[in-house]
């Protein structure tokens, strides 16, 4: 039976964190999080891997397009890492280091970028498509806002089996958010009252395009009021404050709250993918403070903070490098898909397939 | 007993949440005491709380949250209220449930109902007939029932399959056909029927146009002219063999669809019998379709845009002379 909840839509700005786009906090260091040093970890890997399949992008290794999420990383591992066993996780291009922190194996993103054919599509798709949804990590398709609704289907599934205190998180971006299919997404999440966290991050151009010819709007977390959701801006570069306005939002889903959005702002540290050099951002935009890079202000606060010596942060870095090394090299020695040796059914149930344009 | 093709979808339903908890229902207007535009879920949300539920105007919604509820074990039904208007679902459908379990090898077990075709002043946006369109894209099965029986029994299959399911309902049928009572059984999903036997010519159709169909063969048995008329059931899979072997029978073939003319069911049964059974034709296999407009409001103009008994006679006549 669906419970009626007491819709009240809440917009909030965190403390220290930007009101609107043009005001992200600069300089002020919020104290570290409990979790702090293990997302940090995450991100390290998510930046390694990442710079490591650029490399072997301008080396002519990887086919199709990279899309990496240089600079949201502490956006990304806020979103994977507080999602227990049992919850639903759709991540977007960005969420290298949220599907890590989610627990994918390093070893499917190698496998999907090499082309191997152990990889978990075996080539069927490639790039950031993948997923595991019976690990409830979700496949995403290419049309930006068609997975809100699927998390929330997900979710109703789950209540209607009689589960508790789970919670589904996605991710879009201020791009994304502006598609029917999103609007749609987000409007049944807050009819059907589900334990829904939505993470958009501005990243201020999709593609080429800056905000300005993408959304009118002051802010866009004050659409959270619109659809029915509570709304939380945050900083994007700033980590100990994602793990706690990330982590608040799913506590307060997974207590019941109506649906959470947050709305992280934070410059896109690269190309759209790896094809495309992003020479439209002015100068004066990599200047901003939402530009900084989340990875050094966070390395920076753990030294000065003495969070860990520089050896240990060293060591940490080496470590991530040969875990990278390590998956990439295991895909590198795996066999390919073959055209002749593909099964070509797209169906799961064999005696119905239609054979057509098949020689009888 | 006399039960409509409506009411028996509704029996299926009732079935459905009856025998399988996983069953949910998921759509505009189908819940409360309204029970659906068309009425075929009247009753249904008293008989099962909480399992069949109105939804927003959000078609791409709808289907895409069906999808991750039959990701993690549901069975959803989803009603459109009509087929015209599942084109903003077409994304979800298309590219997300057909794609799926070729992309991560996790089938989706959805079921969307389209009620399709025309009625009556329905005009463009109420009358579409869309399986052409679905049965294009891979990883989807496309059903037609054209009688009370097989409307039953293959949206109980459709639910009991792994994979998706565009089940294309006829409105038009809705409150015409009726049937005595309701069978445990059909033909296994993918089989066609012969509605009736004969030995001049083969009509092959699907839906509300097998109906005509056959109309049209009893109009020209008076003439003496045998007609065979093969009732596709699913238009994907297609039954090759049932046609093949009706036209190794006939050498003469007629295909009758309500979609619009360019490509679909109707050319589809024609490239494969002229590919694989060429030597059978005794003469150029043939197709009639709706027009290539939208679908017109006024009675008159729509009688004259979709095939109807009057025209599939007229089209057979010619091919029997051949």
């Amino acid at each position: 039976m669906l419970q009626t909840v007491q819709r009240t839509a809440k917009v909030k700005r965190k403390k220290g964190a930007p009101a609107s786009v043009g005001e992200a906090a600069a300089g002020k260091a919020t104290p570290p999080h409990e979790r702090f040093l293990e997302a940090f970890r995450w991100m390290l890997l998510a930046r390694t891997l990442e710079e490591k399949l650029v490399s072997l992008y301008r080396g002519g290794q990887i086919t199709g397009g990279v899309y990496i999420g240089k600079g949201q990383e502490a956006v990304s591992v806020a979103c994977g890492l507080f999602l227990e066993k049992g919850d639903i996780f759709a991540p977007l291009i960005r969420d290298q280091a949220g599907r890590s922190a989610f627990g994918e194996p390093l070893v499917d993103v190698t496998r999907t970028y090499l082309g191997s054919r152990l990889g978990p599509m075996r080539g069927r798709d490639g790039n950031i498509h993948r997923g595991h949804p019976r690990d409830n990590e979700l496949a995403m398709i290419s049309h930006l806002g068609a997975m809100v609704s699927v998390t929330v289907g997900t979710l109703m599934a789950k209540r209607f089996r009689g589960e508790k205190k789970f919670v589904g998180l996605t991710c879009i971006g201020e791009g994304g958010m502006q598609t029917g299919a999103f609007h749609e997404g987000m409007n049944i999440a807050a009819v059907e009252q589900v334990p829904l966290v939505v993470v958009a991050t501005n990243n201020h151009y999709a593609y080429s395009t800056p905000n300005d010819r993408e959304f009118a709007s002051d802010d866009l977390v004050e659409r959270a009021i619109g659809y029915g959701f509570e709304g939380y801006s945050l900083d994007g570069t700033d980590l100990a404050a994602c793990l706690d306005v990330i982590g608040g939002a799913v506590k307060r889903a997974r207590a019941g709250r109506p649906p959470q959005m947050v709305v992280a702002s934070v410059l896109r540290l690269s190309g759209h993918g790896e094809h495309d050099d992003a020479s439209y951002v002015p100068e004066e935009m990599k200047r901003q403070p939402f530009a900084r890079d989340c990875l050094k202000v966070a390395g920076q606060m753990i030294i000065e903070s003495n969070l860990l010596d520089p050896d240990t942060l060293a060591e940490w870095r080496k470590n991530a490098v040969a875990q990278v090394d390590d998956a990439i090299a295991t895909a590198q020695k795996e066999a390919v898909p073959e055209g002749d040796k593909e099964d070509w059914c797209a169906l799961s149930t064999r005696h119905l397939v239609d054979h057509v344009g098949e020689d009888e | 007993m006399s039960l409509t093709y409506l009411e028996a979808i509704r029996e299926a339903q009732a079935k459905l949440l009856r025998d399988d908890y996983r069953v949910f229902i998921y759509g505009q207007d189908v819940g409360g005491t309204f029970g659906g535009a068309f009425k075929a879920t009247k009753g249904l949300a008293t008989e099962f709380p909480g399992r069949v539920l109105n939804t927003p105007i959000s078609e791409d919604a709808i289907v895409g949250t069906a999808i991750g509820a039959a990701m993690q074990g549901m069975r959803p039904i989803v009603e459109m209220q009509f087929a015209d208007f599942s084109s903003i679902a077409l994304n979800q459908i298309l590219n997300n449930a057909g794609t799926h379990y070729w992309r991560t090898g996790v089938p989706v077990p959805i079921t969307v109902r389209l009620p399709s075709g025309g009625t009556k002043g329905s005009g463009p946006f109420h009358s579409q007939s869309m399986e052409s369109l679905y049965a294009h894209y891979p990883g989807l099965i496309v059903m037609t029932p054209a009688t009370v029986e097989d409307a039953y029994t293959m949206l109980i299959e459709a639910v009991a399959i792994d994979d998706p399911v565009v089940y294309c309902e006829h409105k038009y049928l809705y409150y015409h056909l009726k049937a005595d009572k309701l069978p445990d059984k059909g033909l296994p999903t993918g089989r066609a029927r012969i509605a009736r036997e004969g030995r001049d010519l083969t009509i092959v159709s699907y839906s509300a146009m097998t109906q005509e169909s056959l109309a049209a063969a009893e109009e020209l048995a008076r003439e003496g002219l045998d007609v065979e008329v093969v009732d596709l059931r699913t238009v994907k899979p297609l039954d090759t063999d049932t046609v093949l072997a009706s036209v190794a029978r006939t050498g003469r073939l007629l295909c009758v669809g309500e979609s619009f003319p360019w490509g679909g069911t109707t050319a589809e049964v024609i490239a494969r019998v002229t590919s694989q059974g060429f030597y059978l034709l005794d003469a150029a296999p043939q197709r009639l379709n709706a027009k290539d407009t939208p679908i017109p409001y006024h009675p008159n103009l729509w009688s004259a845009h979709r095939p109807n008994a009057k025209n599939i006679v007229a089209k057979a006549r010619a091919l029997l002379r051949e």
